[in-house]
């Protein structure tokens, strides 16, 4: 048959089509049931387990149990919305900006945002006593991720405007000004950690593993916003995504303004990393894999692959957060740690198994 | 007239590239663009598609200026085929085609996406994924896309084609140029096609331009425009020009050993092979 010049598995046959990929319905339902199991598995694992039972009867008002209650829903609810958000938003920014770049391995990290995102979140921690102590006295608990989020979109900002000559936009120049960028806020980093007492080197180093650890609603209510908006912003970008794979030029000439579609894709993943990175750390992986897979599974068209690496993205982080807690409870690992073992390892499964395009 | 070009000039990194040139292009023409490389027919062409700013001259197309057209409105009545499409991701040949659709359901898009397939013969690569098919196939595979971006167009059509059968065969190659001209007689599509074969060009284009330092050299039938005489001034090339009865030149480039003082002998290792060489192989 001709479809089946690729191998695929031993799925039932029904499942993929001439192309070799999944079936959209079957593929969303799959998703969505794994969306809700790890949503189960996360609300209710834990140092502190809570049964279906508990969690039930306390959402009916049957039960008056102040631990129960406060775990739920100061603990495990935000942190389980808030691993959800940000899991989606670093897989649509990873889509968007391989769509941008025409190469399946850029990832969110690339344009500089997750760099000076944490640079400046470094700089709070290790000079916060110091030069920066007037920030911190300025913006209280939200010094850190207020800078971070800062940062990471200041970076963005600024690789844009390098790579912007005479009206224009050179997605090559973006790429190149944005790997610079990473070297300097990277050596920046290091410099600081340099200069770091033990403890905030304890609490940057935290910090530069990524975690969910302190999700709290503030962190939803700070970050939420941001979060949504480049979530419900990038559907929009679809079809110019589409017309970007076949090249730049090709944007234009199918009628539509791609400087408009490039400024726009940096601004929704800028913002949606920013404020993912001021919340959580530095997550890898989800960007790069989620999309891929999802391109692997139910094609490169962006109408299909947006949405799906949001809900996969979001699952796979709320997955990957909960064996963080669960591994050596009742300490919690980094989830950015988890995140590069299982990544890692499954990406390179995958590319042993699957021709890469 | 469909395209109006009037003293056009284009500067890439500050250096004309085109200068002063000045043609015209009906609805229902064939018009293909020759020249040697670096002549400058890929930056007129892109300049036509926008993708180069016009430093100077103007351009109108179907009596407006082109650049007065919206994006969009320019996109229903004009389709670019670049020399070059690369595709990195796994796209089917399908989806690559209806990627030249407007936004519309693909109940709606399909029977001009199967026509389009059908009439480029990839309809048997539909669920291919293209980053797998060879050369002239993604060639085809893109043709379809242009051809699909304007293939229900109301209005005047205009079709810029850069090097469009570069990789094709030469059955293909064929193929691909009659259905141009078919396009262009029977539904006035407006056709500007950037080639090198000189004979394809004489077989299938209504006019021939050649352009030599980004200016027109000569335009006109392929007889006048094709002789020994231009082709020897331009390209630098010897040949020989039958007029077949069929009533289109064919030209037959003559060895270079033809041409005064130029010789193979002077290159050494090109030298007549010596008895040495036939027992070491």
């Amino acid at each position: 048959m001709q479809g089946c010049w690729r191998k695929r598995g031993r799925l039932p046959v029904q499942l993929i089509d001439g192309a070799g990929r999944l079936a959209k319905g079957p593929a969303l339902l799959i998703i969505l049931g794994a969306a809700f199991a790890v949503s189960a598995v996360s609300v209710t694992s834990g140092a502190y387990p809570l049964s279906a039972a508990d969690i039930l009867a306390v959402l009916k008002g049957e039960l008056d149990d102040d631990i129960v209650s406060m775990v739920l829903f100061d603990v495990r609810l935000p942190r389980l919305i808030l691993g959800f958000l940000v899991g989606a938003v670093l897989a649509v920014s990873g889509a968007i900006l391989q769509g941008l770049f025409r190469n399946p391995l850029a990832d969110p990290g690339l344009i500089g945002v997750s760099a000076g995102a944490s640079l400046a979140a470094i700089a709070v921690i290790v000079l916060g006593g110091t030069w920066l102590g007037g920030w911190l006295d300025l913006a209280g608990v939200w010094a850190l991720p207020v800078a971070a989020f800062a940062g990471g979109s200041g970076t963005v900002f600024l690789a844009w405007r390098i790579a912007r000559r005479a009206g224009q936009t050179s997605v090559a120049t973006l790429l190149l000004a944005g790997i610079a960028i990473n070297a300097i806020a990277g050596a920046g980093t290091g410099l600081l950690t340099f200069y770091s007492s033990d403890e905030e080197l304890r609490s940057l180093t935290f910090w530069t593993m990524g975690s969910l650890g302190h999700a709290a609603w503030d962190d939803v209510v700070m970050a939420g916003p941001w979060l949504l908006l480049s979530l419900c912003a990038a559907p929009f970008l679809a079809r110019p995504l589409d017309a970007f794979l076949l090249g730049e030029h090709v944007v234009g000439h199918l009628g539509y303004n791609a400087d408009w579609a490039k400024r726009a894709a940096v601004l929704i993943a800028g913002l949606g990393v920013g404020a993912a990175v001021a919340v959580s750390g530095l997550i890898g992986f989800v960007g790069l894999v989620v999309p891929h897979l999802v391109r692997q599974a139910l094609g490169a068209g962006h109408r299909i692959v947006i949405p799906v690496s949001a809900l996969a993205g979001g699952t796979l982080l709320v997955g990957a957060d909960c064996l963080a807690r669960v591994v050596v409870a009742p300490a919690e690992l980094p989830i950015g740690l988890v995140m590069a073992l299982i990544g890692g390892p499954f990406f390179l499964l995958l590319l042993l198994r699957t021709r890469i395009v | 007239m469909l395209l109006q070009v009037d003293g056009l000039g284009i500067h890439l990194s500050g250096k004309p590239v085109v200068k002063g040139l000045g043609f015209h292009l009906d609805a229902g023409e064939l018009l293909v663009v020759l020249g040697p490389n670096g002549a400058g027919k890929s930056t007129l062409l892109k300049g036509l598609a926008g993708e180069h700013k016009i430093a100077g001259g103007q351009v109108m197309f179907d009596g407006q200026l082109m650049t007065g057209w919206s994006n969009r409105d320019l996109a229903k009545q004009r389709a670019v085929m670049p020399q070059r499409v690369e595709v990195n991701f796994p796209l089917t040949v399908e989806e690559i085609v209806r990627l030249g659709r407007p936004p519309e359901p693909l109940a709606q898009s399909m029977p001009i996406l199967m026509e389009l397939m059908e009439l480029l013969d990839i309809a048997h690569l539909q669920h291919r994924l293209a980053p797998g098919l060879s050369g002239g196939e993604q060639q085809r595979v893109q043709l379809a896309r242009v051809l699909a971006q304007i293939w229900d167009a109301e209005g005047p059509v205009l079709l810029l084609l850069d090097e469009c059968t570069s990789a094709l065969d030469p059955a293909h190659q064929q193929h691909v140029f009659s259905l141009l001209r078919r396009l262009a007689r029977q539904r006035g599509f407006a056709v500007l096609a950037v080639a090198h074969d000189l004979n394809l060009a004489a077989r299938f284009a209504d006019r021939l331009m050649l352009l030599h330092q980004g200016q027109v050299h000569i335009e006109g039938l392929p007889s006048e425009v094709l002789t020994e005489g231009v082709l020897a001034e331009v390209y630098g090339l010897s040949a020989r020009i039958l007029e077949l009865e069929e009533g289109y030149p064919l030209v037959i480039p003559r060895d270079d050993a033809h041409k005064p003082g130029y010789s193979w002998a002077s290159f050494s290792r090109l030298a007549p092979e010596k008895p040495s060489c036939r027992q070491a192989s």
